[in-house]
């Protein structure tokens, strides 16, 4: 690990001041950030400590409907404060069905958002990774990449971007608010997170210096909170990041679908929206034809990155399912296994 | 706090046996309140910290190592390499009997597996030692990376395991193959896996002129002691090993291995105590796994659905520089009948690190296989899997003949089936559905595992206030060794538990054997009541000779203990405590000593082994391909059970291991470069509790009168076998889908694996 200076700023302007020397980066729960300083993926020279920053843990409901997260707000009191998951139940879900119960007590909103790839050659200082060291190849492009993009990857980088929290936010138009050295401004989180193309070192819209404080979910996105739901496939029940997962949102007019919102997880470096999906359910009647038909042009760019033909089958099996979780509208009470398949089970509700 | 100041306090109130009884651990407040020392607990003044930097390559050899750097980083005291390393009396690139591989500890440039080390940096800090071993840099020579099947060397070997024969053959198997009416022949692959014990391998070590101290977890301890002393050249008594707890052990902390040699190492060179604790990463390499295998099966079948043969055929991946070699295929020697049985082994080289012994070596990854195979071949003979193992039941052991010592496995069948509901099982697969639309498949698999004993030794004495010490160097790796050995004791002295002090855990003790093979409550069990009997015979000597005594003249009737008292065998109503007995004889204690090992004879005429059968059902989503164990009932029969609550614990635990090589374990190597890409808990994947299903272990009751004369066998690995091969059966069950490499993963089930 690199010897580095840790600030810990007293306010969002100095922080901001802080972090505007090179090699500066923000630490929130730390829960990704420091795990990638100590295998050396990651070597800021400047720590700045934003845990403290005032007013920054805050839910709050705005006059429109819409709500605002501050940065630093937690990922398990996000997912269990009763007005948001009754709101945006797609994202509580996504929430609990992330990490393990002590992540998500530490973990913070900004930090998912920022949270880098789990690609394997990412981590592993002896492979070439041109996310981590721009330039230097893309191990992973011939490697063990069973679960690695099918979608919006390039032969610069097939990782995926790893959250949950971030499929159904990308679905519902959520928003982040940023501040920089230059000023204030707001990114779409589905603009937020980029596509490798050729420069994969640049993960996020985000410009050097510049800070999430909050993110905002519109009051149009909870006209979905009957039909929403989030799923998610892992190879264990718990503490596993998606081999695939997809956020459906649907809402409903005179027995047609009025709109609907689709995205997919573990499938590329973003959250993937999936819009012509979307635009193809608009203003028919549910039915599995129509899903089938959406989950074809969800994935209809898709190609194999390397061994994982399959994600891309996986992927539109689950677009299906999470429409069809989404119709038969969103559970009363959190599932026992949050986004799990199996989460029918009724009359438990403890989060595994 | 030592575990030598545990008393059972929660006592029971019953009467009769102390054996049987379903006491909860001694240890076990100590444990959940966090008062009970580990190894790394251990902190002595003046210590300092180890830190090994381990290689990135598979194979080649370190050119450079910025040595210079690493020593100028405040803290660092001195950095091990080939160039300065002091001598051992040991030659590393020699095996050390009988469980020793080579180790690498610095013997030269060479690089044979990631992970393997390359340095020792030891520092005034854990962070100074870490910085000092990243500031190494090592520049390597790198040559192409032997990982698998394509590019890996293929050999013949003489033996496997620890020295079992790599191939046994009986009867004519190309007759066999000839006269079947269907010959199911299938390959079956599994992974790498990882021991993963919680507590990583550790050691403080403190020398005081050429005696050492070694806090370390360890299963092994006088083997351990002996292989250390002939390392440093010491006499094997002036090692001193303390091992009062293991956080997990499953077979690689019965090993020696490379990094806790060279931190002991230098605490001889720097005449300080040294700690050294391995990183989660550092456990993929220098300390064990099991081997990656390609199993393939023959199952010839008559018209009646009976075996004509049986023929398994095992490669596995050892290290480039040594042999472990799983001995897969020798599953297939005890269960089934058939008149023509063929098991053979061969190995292929591989860079990687050893492998070695880990829970149910070689039974677990063949038992996999031919479980699956065996499910095959009741398909094809179109017989429900339980009626197609009863029509080849072996009521010897196939091809020697010999008895079993005891074998209830048909009670095991029958009470597991009953208590699963496996009767009216659909033959066909795909039949079954639950109430949300999941696929439904129920699958079984016979369990199986040898009886190996260990010698040992133990003390138990008698104290003039009528309590016992007993002492034996025994292992608790979490199984509960220490309760079911104390309760063997406290039977034996015919006293309750929480009047017997137990020590354990410390190499200066009786040596109480190995903790492995499923035999640390037989082997060390049986010295315990031996000693225990041997104190009782002296006390009986002292008490019948005084004609003071209500026993005296007894001699030749014999006595009889119980609660503190001796009482004659044919007047129950003439007695005399032990206090009595030991205050008016003036003694202030009596000792009984025993060495016990297994009757030779008995071995020699007995095939001996636990048995199991195990039924599982899961649950599929037929569109998605996310499995879920659902149910699993084991109904096993492993001699005389000590204590029903620990061993029910144990076959929970071997279960659930057996669920996670089913569907959840694998190392992941980097073809290329030979790198384990996975080798942390976030990705290398263990159940977690939401993963585990309901769970029933049935205690099949089984009295054998030779395997050891407690009559007790193991449960320590049994109840990983059969249940990795119940699981797979039951996936095909309700998919109809075949999936014949482990771990089962969803694309299996969605398209089929490439």
């Amino acid at each position: 690990m690199n010897r580095f200076d840790y600030i810990r700023p007293a306010s969002v302007p100095e922080a901001i001041a802080a972090a505007a020397v090179p090699g500066s980066a923000y630490l929130a729960a730390g829960t990704n950030l420091l795990d990638l300083m100590k295998v050396g993926t990651l070597r800021p020279e400047r720590v700045i400590d934003i845990t403290r920053l005032p007013d920054l843990d805050r839910i709050e409901w705005l006059p429109d409907g819409g709500v605002r997260i501050g940065a630093m707000v937690r990922n398990s009191d996000l997912a269990y404060d009763e007005r948001f998951a009754r709101m945006f139940p797609a994202v509580a879900e996504a929430l609990l069905s992330g990490a393990s119960a002590q992540l998500r007590n530490a973990a913070t909103v900004g930090g998912n958002l920022m949270q880098r790839t789990r690609c394997a050659y990412f981590h592993d200082l002896a492979s070439a990774c041109n996310r981590r060291l721009a330039g230097s190849g893309c191990d992973a492009r011939d490697g063990e990449n069973r679960l690695h993009a099918v979608l919006g990857w390039s032969e610069h980088c097939i990782a995926t971007h790893p959250s949950d929290f971030c499929v159904p936010l990308v679905a519902l138009d959520a928003v982040v608010e940023v501040e920089g050295p230059h000023g204030g401004r707001e990114i779409p989180v589905d603009l937020l997170h980029v596509l490798p193309g050729a420069t994969p070192e640049r993960a996020t819209a985000l410009a050097p210096g510049e800070l999430i404080i909050a993110l905002r979910l519109p009051a149009e996105a909870t006209g979905f909170s009957g039909n929403a739901r989030y799923l998610k496939l892992r190879e264990r029940t718990s503490y596993a990041f998606a081999v695939v997962s997809a956020a459906a949102a649907l809402e409903f007019e005179g027995g047609q679908i009025r709109k609907a919102r689709i995205a997919l997880g573990g499938v590329a470096a973003k959250p993937w929206r999936a819009r012509e999906a979307e635009a193809a359910l608009t203003g028919v009647p549910a039915s599995r034809e129509a899903f089938a038909k959406a989950a074809e042009l969800a994935l209809a760019d898709a190609l194999p990155s390397g061994d994982n033909a399959f994600k891309i089958e996986l992927a539109r099996r689950i677009v299906v399912r999470a429409l069809s979780l989404a119709v038969e509208g969103t559970p009363k009470i959190m599932p026992a296994l949050p986004a799990s398949p199996f989460s029918t089970t009724a009359g438990v509700t403890h989060v595994a | 706090m030592s575990p030598e100041t545990i008393s059972q306090t929660n006592r029971s109130h019953r009467h009769g046996s102390n054996a049987g009884q379903p006491l909860t651990r001694r240890d076990g407040v100590l444990k959940v309140t966090g008062r009970a020392t580990y190894a790394a607990d251990n902190h002595p003044d003046d210590m300092l910290y180890a830190v090994p930097a381990v290689s990135r390559i598979a194979r080649g050899r370190v050119t450079a190592l910025d040595v210079t750097a690493a020593k100028a980083h405040a803290g660092v005291v001195e950095v091990l390499t080939p160039a300065n390393r002091p001598p051992l009396a040991h030659d590393p690139d020699e095996k050390m009997p009988p469980f020793g591989f080579r180790v690498e500890v610095l013997q030269d440039d060479g690089v044979r597996y990631v992970g393997q080390p390359i340095a020792l940096v030891i520092a005034e800090t854990l962070e100074a030692a870490t910085e000092g071993a990243a500031l190494l840099d090592p520049q390597y020579e790198t040559a192409t990376a032997r990982t698998d099947l394509s590019n890996g060397d293929r050999f013949d070997t003489a033996t496997v395991g620890i020295g079992a024969p790599a191939r046994t053959a009986y009867g004519d198997i190309a007759a066999g193959l000839a006269a079947a009416t269907h010959v199911t022949e299938a390959d079956y692959v599994t992974p790498a896996q990882y021991h993963n014990a919680m507590e990583p391998h550790a050691v403080v070590a403190e020398w005081d002129g050429d005696r050492v101290t070694l806090d370390m977890p360890n299963q092994a301890m006088a083997l351990s002691c002996a292989a250390y002393a002939a390392y440093f050249g010491v006499p094997a008594e002036n090692v001193l090993i303390r091992s009062p707890f293991l956080g997990g052990g499953f077979g690689s902390k019965a090993i020696l291995n490379g990094p806790q040699i060279l931190a002991i190492l230098a605490a001889r060179m720097l005449q300080r105590p040294v700690k050294l604790v391995l990183t989660r990463a550092q456990m993929y390499g220098p300390v064990g796994h099991r081997g990656h295998t390609w199993q393939k099966l023959r199952i010839g079948t008559d018209r009646e659905g009976r075996l004509t043969a049986l023929h398994h055929h095992a490669l596995c991946a050892t290290s480039s520089f040594d042999e472990f070699l799983e001995p897969a295929a020798n599953a297939s020697l005890p269960l089934y009948e058939s008149p023509a049985i063929l098991v053979e082994h061969e190995g292929l080289r591989l860079d990687t690190g050893t492998p070695g012994p880990m829970r149910a070596p070689g039974e677990a990854s063949g038992s996999a296989a031919l479980e699956v195979a065996m499910d095959e071949a009741a398909v094809a003979c179109g017989m429900d899997p339980l009626e197609f193992r009863l029509a080849n039941y072996a009521e010897t052991e196939p091809g020697t003949g010999r008895p079993f010592s005891s074998k209830t496995l048909r009670e095991c069948y029958s009470e597991g089936a009953k208590r699963f509901g496996w009767a009216g099982r659909p033959l066909e697969p795909r039949q079954m559905r639950d109430e949300n639309g999941f696929l439904v498949g129920w699958g079984m698999g016979t369990a199986v595992f040898h009886c190996p004993h260990f010698p040992a030794e133990a003390r138990a004495t008698l104290r003039a206030d009528g309590t016992a010490l007993v002492e034996t160097s025994g292992a608790d790796m979490g199984q509960g060794a220490w309760t079911a050995l104390a309760q063997i004791a406290a039977e034996a002295l015919g006293l309750d538990p929480d009047q017997v002090e137990f020590h354990s855990g410390v190499s200066s003790l009786p040596d109480g054997g190995i903790a492995g093979g499923s035999g640390h409550t037989a082997s060390a069990g049986l010295a315990l009541n031996n000693a225990g009997e041997d104190a009782i015979a002296k006390l009986a000597a002292l008490a019948t000779a005084d004609p003071a005594s209500p026993l005296f003249g007894s001699g030749n009737i014999g006595v009889v203990p119980r609660s503190g008292r001796l009482h004659r065998l044919d007047d129950e109503g003439r007695s005399e405590s032990y206090v009595d007995i030991l205050a008016r004889t003036g003694q202030t204690e009596v000792i009984g000593t025993a060495k016990a090992a297994r009757d030779q004879e008995a071995a020699a005429h007995h095939a001996m082994f636990s048995h199991g059968a195990v039924f599982a059902e899961v649950k599929v989503d037929p569109d998605l391909g996310q499995i879920r164990a659902t149910r699993l009932v084991g109904a096993f029969a492993a001699g005389r059970v000590i204590n029903p609550r620990l061993v029910r614990s144990q076959y929970f635990g071997g279960m659930i291991w057996g669920a996670s090589f089913a569907l959840h374990e694998e190392a992941i190597t980097d073809r290329r470069t030979g790198r384990i890409m996975n080798a942390d808990f976030a990705e290398y994947h263990v159940p977690v509790n939401a993963d585990v299903p309901s769970l029933d272990a049935i205690l099949t009751e089984e009295h054998d009168p030779y395997v050891n004369p407690l009559g007790i066998k193991g449960v320590g690995e049994i109840g990983i076998t059969g249940t990795v091969g119940a699981i797979a059966n039951a996936v095909w069950h309700a998919t109809g889908v075949r999936v014949r490499r482990f771990p089962i993963r969803i694309e299996d089930l969605v398209i089929g694996r490439s």
